[in-house]
């Protein structure tokens, strides 16, 4: 047994002396102890309830300011589409150099199911199968008795569709706003715009976001409401763009060919005013990237700013620039020509023996590799490849598309003495369209370099010189030759003084070597020669000219006259007047009414 | 002779009940506990007749069952409120032991109501949830047992309790009702705190818990899955939570109008869980403001009495009760305004239940009997400052 100690002692001690009973005093004791501490408890109690009451104050409060900024806040996601709010354009237009426009938005109306409203699943999924031929309406009884509560049915509504829609007139269909891209021009301008497909999407919204080209490129800034809805305007001539596309799908019919680019450029703004690339594509229906297969196969694939090609002898205009410009040689100095030339077990030929010499003017005009070789020997490979490089020729171009840095260039591994005599005609170095009409453009507009631009620009980009205006008025000259005498004579458009340089490039076999009858053929002109205003690129893949007896694939014979058609059609949409030779005024006189 | 033939005439210990209770009773607790049964009436006029539509019965049936039940709520809370306090704790010590033994046998004879968990009595005309009667019940017998425990020699009253409340959140657990459970387990918190918990242990448990929370989002993605979810700032609309914020934003400051709103129409817990929802759509934030401003009041004014309170039992019982009531209304609504992950709590008074209604007309009874005004021995402390 626990004996409880006495308490207080003394007390009890004194007490049982006087003979007295100790336990009244312990009870009195106890009593007053336990007071004591209920004192002490009620005080701590005290404290820790009026925390307590506290925290509830908080806790209350906190409610109560968050039910108030939620009251404050406007609703943001309404539940169903109300027409009256007013749908603000998400993304940017993009327009052409005139203004016109490329891509838009179109509002429209998605298409989703809340099953949990729906009054006759069984009817609502015949009639939707009615309505779209694509859906199957077992598969959508199935949704709509499943277990899901909500369902996308369609992305983008016609209005005749969504009325139909509505004419079902179940309440648990339900429309959401949309903003699609729209491309009122279809095929025109398809690669550089590229394509939009939806990011995100919600019930009442969805993000269009771009997926290839300039929408792409310019994603960020065409979504960018700060902007407040700018348009984004584009160096491209919708009407150019239109005769240009017209034109070389005609010409790549006609010359068989399977595929074809065009690229337009402004000399002095590096603008590229039209780009065409066939096969082409319809943006508003992009078509699917190729899983298997060669990539340059698909609509999709750009040829102007992806397809690398060694383009031919329309580099011989660069090798001679250079040549003249290190003051090596003069449009008259005569250079050895004689066929084949043998460089180690290597021969370089012409497509016909021209004889001993020939004048740096005729290696152009006649497109004699032998010299071009030649001259490309006097400038070495180090000069020559700085001075492409100073042309933007050996890296990708800054055109503003998300595709242009797959478009990179394709050096020889070893630029070796060989390198550098085939690199000046054009073979051993892939380059694009577009990189040529850089470089074309750089070397003939007086001089100075410009660099590829999809954007309007203000001004005449004044870039580092490249060549004398001296020497690019002599290289005109002799691509003038060219047209008027040599291998592009049906370039002549009368009026527009082209210059220009054919090219027919034998295609590498994929395993090495060069097919024997498949080339790419290229002219590349400038016009007008004396006053030059743009730079016209124009490649045709495996073309082959049959009203001959015998096929004929040079450029001369494929595209050159294309060419000459498209800047017959082009040059007046340009606002070039054609230079008409002026006789002696016979009469003038004002009709004055 | 008279006295020989009738026996004595029955003399009054004191005052007569009515006048007493009236003069004691906290009158601004009362009333507030009775607005806010009004606006819970108000509220199921709207909220209601969807549901009544989807059962096939007249608009107005639930709002008709709101007001018989909540009635006889009122009367037993009025007629608790009359009891002194060792009444109170014998039918408080009754009531456990009868729903308690409901509790446990409701795996045998209860229902689901399709629900997935078995939480009710089906007595054909109304449900039983014994649980909502265990909650007040279980609040008193713990304060009583704690109170015991500070006693010179008593029994070891806060272990005890501590057992019995973790008997009862497995029971719960069963069924499962987290809820009620969680709510359980902070009644018998915040009585062990005022009781008296060490210092220590309250670091230690505080500690714990955030640790805890710190170890589990970091190595379960499945929880730190639900906490981004929840965290994050964008709202489904089509979830429960989506629609509830979104009543509450169309409401705004003034409602959309009597009867105008749509939220009840897509929540299936409208009239429950969500009705606060509701209430802030048609009435706007006025009306959301003064449901948790009385709800303030209850709460502030029952704790704040019970901080004079000089008896250990009646101040434990009390804050048990209070506190409940009051965490109870606020999960309900911090889950509508997203300061709290979904729960299905319903909002004390307000929110529509037959059988929650009387129970909570038993607890506020209780509440409203431990903080009637009492003598606390003023006299006597003067007395004893005095040096008597």
């Amino acid at each position: 047994m626990i004996r409880t100690p006495l308490r207080p002692l003394a007390r009890v001690l004194s007490a049982r002396a006087r003979g007295e009973n100790p336990d009244d005093i312990e009870r009195e004791n106890l009593a007053q102890r336990h007071e004591a501490m209920r004192d002490r408890m009620r005080h701590r109690a005290e404290g820790r309830l009026f925390v307590l009451a506290m925290c509830f104050l908080c806790a209350y409060v906190v409610v109560g300011v968050r039910m108030g900024m939620l009251a404050g806040s406007e609703p943001t996601e309404a539940q169903v589409a109300s027409t009256d709010s007013e749908i603000v354009a998400q993304r940017a237009n993009i327009v052409d150099r005139n203004g016109r426009i490329l891509a838009t938005n179109l509002s429209t109306h998605s298409l989703y199911a809340q099953i949990r409203d729906m009054v006759d699943p069984v009817r609502a999924a015949q009639q939707l199968a009615v309505i779209f031929p694509d859906l199957d309406a077992a598969k959508l009884q199935a949704q709509f008795t499943g277990k899901a509560k909500f369902i996308w049915i369609k992305r983008k509504l016609s209005p005749e569709q969504m009325q139909a829609v509505h004419d079902i007139g179940d309440p648990g269909l339900l429309f959401g706003p949309r903003e699609m891209r729209l491309y009122p021009n279809g095929r025109l301008a398809s690669h550089i715009l590229g394509g939009a497909s939806f990011g995100r999407e919600g019930v009442d919204s969805a993000e269009v976001i771009g997926v290839a080209g300039v929408e792409k490129a310019f994603d960020g800034w065409l979504r960018d409401p700060a902007n407040n809805g700018a348009p984004l305007q584009l160096s491209i001539d919708l009407t150019v763009q239109a005769a240009a596309r017209e034109v070389l799908y005609g010409g790549m019919r006609l010359m068989n060919a399977k595929g074809a680019s065009l690229v337009m450029m402004d000399v002095h703004t590096g603008e590229i005013v039209s780009m065409v690339s066939l096969p082409d594509f319809d943006p508003n229906d992009r078509p699917r990237p190729l899983l298997t297969g060669d990539a340059s196969d698909s609509p999709i694939f750009n040829r102007a700013v992806q397809g690398v090609y060694e383009l031919g002898s329309v580099f011989k205009p660069l090798t001679v620039a250079q040549a003249m410009e290190l003051g090596l040689m003069g449009p008259d100095t005569m250079i050895d020509s004689r066929s084949p030339l043998v460089w180690g077990k290597f021969r370089i030929r012409d497509f016909h023996n021209y004889g001993a010499q020939l004048s740096v003017t005729d290696v152009i005009v006649k497109s004699s590799n032998v010299g071009a070789a030649h001259i490309a020997m006097q400038i070495g490979g180090k000069r020559q490849r700085e001075f492409l490089g100073a042309l933007g020729l050996l890296e990708p171009t800054p055109i503003e598309m998300v595709e242009a840095p797959t478009g990179r260039p394709l050096l020889p591994p070893k630029w070796s003495e060989l390198s550098t005599m085939t690199i000046s005609y054009g073979h051993g170095l892939s380059v694009s369209p577009v990189h040529l009409a850089a470089a074309y453009a750089s070397v003939l507009n007086g001089g100075t370099r410009v660099r590829p631009t999809l954007l309007k620009q203000t001004g005449p980009q004044y870039g580092e010189r490249v060549v004398s205006e001296r020497n690019s008025a002599e290289v005109r000259k002799m691509m003038r030759a060219v047209v008027t005498r040599g291998t592009a004579s049906f370039g002549e458009v009368k009026g527009y003084s082209v210059a220009g340089k054919t090219g027919s490039a034998d295609k590498p076999k994929p395993r090495g070597g060069y097919y024997k009858d498949k080339v790419i053929a290229t002219f590349a002109s400038v016009f007008p020669s004396e006053d030059p205003r743009y730079v016209m690129i124009l490649t045709l893949d495996e073309p082959t000219e049959t009203s001959g007896s015998i096929p004929r694939r040079t450029a001369g014979w494929t595209a050159v006259p294309v060419a000459a058609e498209m800047i017959r059609r082009t040059a007046p949409l340009l606002g070039l007047r054609p230079q008409v030779e002026t006789g002696p005024i016979v009469a003038s006189f004002r009709t004055s009414n | 002779m008279t006295e020989m033939v009738y026996g004595i005439a029955p003399a009054r210990s004191g005052d007569p009940v009515l006048p007493r209770w009236w003069r004691t009773v906290d009158k601004w607790t009362m009333s507030a506990i009775l607005l806010l049964f009004g606006i819970g009436l108000l509220l199921g006029l709207a909220a209601s007749p969807p549901l009544a539509a989807r059962n096939g019965l007249q608009s107005f049936h639930y709002v008709e069952r709101q007001l018989f039940f909540g009635g006889l709520a009122m009367v037993t809370m009025m007629l608790v409120s009359m009891m002194s306090p060792v009444m109170v704790r014998r039918l408080a010590v009754l009531g456990f032991a009868v729903s308690f033994v409901a509790l446990a046998l409701l795996p045998m004879f209860g229902t689901d109501f399709g629900k997935g968990a078995v939480r009710w009595y089906s007595f054909g005309f109304a449900s039983v949830q014994p649980s909502e009667f265990l909650k007040p019940a279980f609040v008193v017998l713990s304060a009583w047992l704690m109170a015991a425990s500070q006693e010179v020699g008593g029994p070891p009253g806060k272990a005890l309790s501590f057992v019995m409340a973790i008997t009862i959140v497995g029971l719960l657990a069963m069924q499962p009702d987290f809820g009620q459970a969680a709510l359980m387990l902070f009644a018998w918190g915040v009585m062990y705190f005022v009781a008296g918990a060490p210092v220590m242990i309250l670091t230690t448990i505080a500690g714990g818990v955030v640790g805890f929370g710190v170890l589990a989002y970091n190595s379960s993605e499945h929880f730190a899955r639900r906490i981004d979810g929840f965290l994050s700032a964008e709202i489904d609309p089509r979830t429960q939570i989506g629609y509830a914020t979104n009543a509450i934003q169309e409401g705004g400051y003034f409602g959309v109008g009597v009867g105008e709103g749509q939220v009840k129409w897509s929540l299936p817990d409208a009239h429950t869980d969500f009705i606060i929802a509701v209430a802030a759509e048609e009435y706007g934030l006025i009306l959301v403001m003064l449901i948790i401003l009385l709800f303030t009041v209850i709460v502030m004014r029952s704790l704040f009495r019970l901080m004079k309170e000089r008896d250990p039992f009646i101040r434990l019982a009390g804050t048990g009760l209070a506190c409940m009531f009051g965490v109870q209304a606020m999960i309900n609504m911090g889950v509508a305004v997203r300061l709290l992950p979904a729960k299905g709590m319903t909002l004390p008074f307000v929110s529509y239940g037959g059988s929650s209604l009387i129970a909570g007309g038993i607890a506020v009874g209780m509440l409203l009997a431990f903080t009637r005004t009492r003598p606390q021995g003023e006299i006597a402390d003067i007395f004893r400052r005095r040096g008597h």
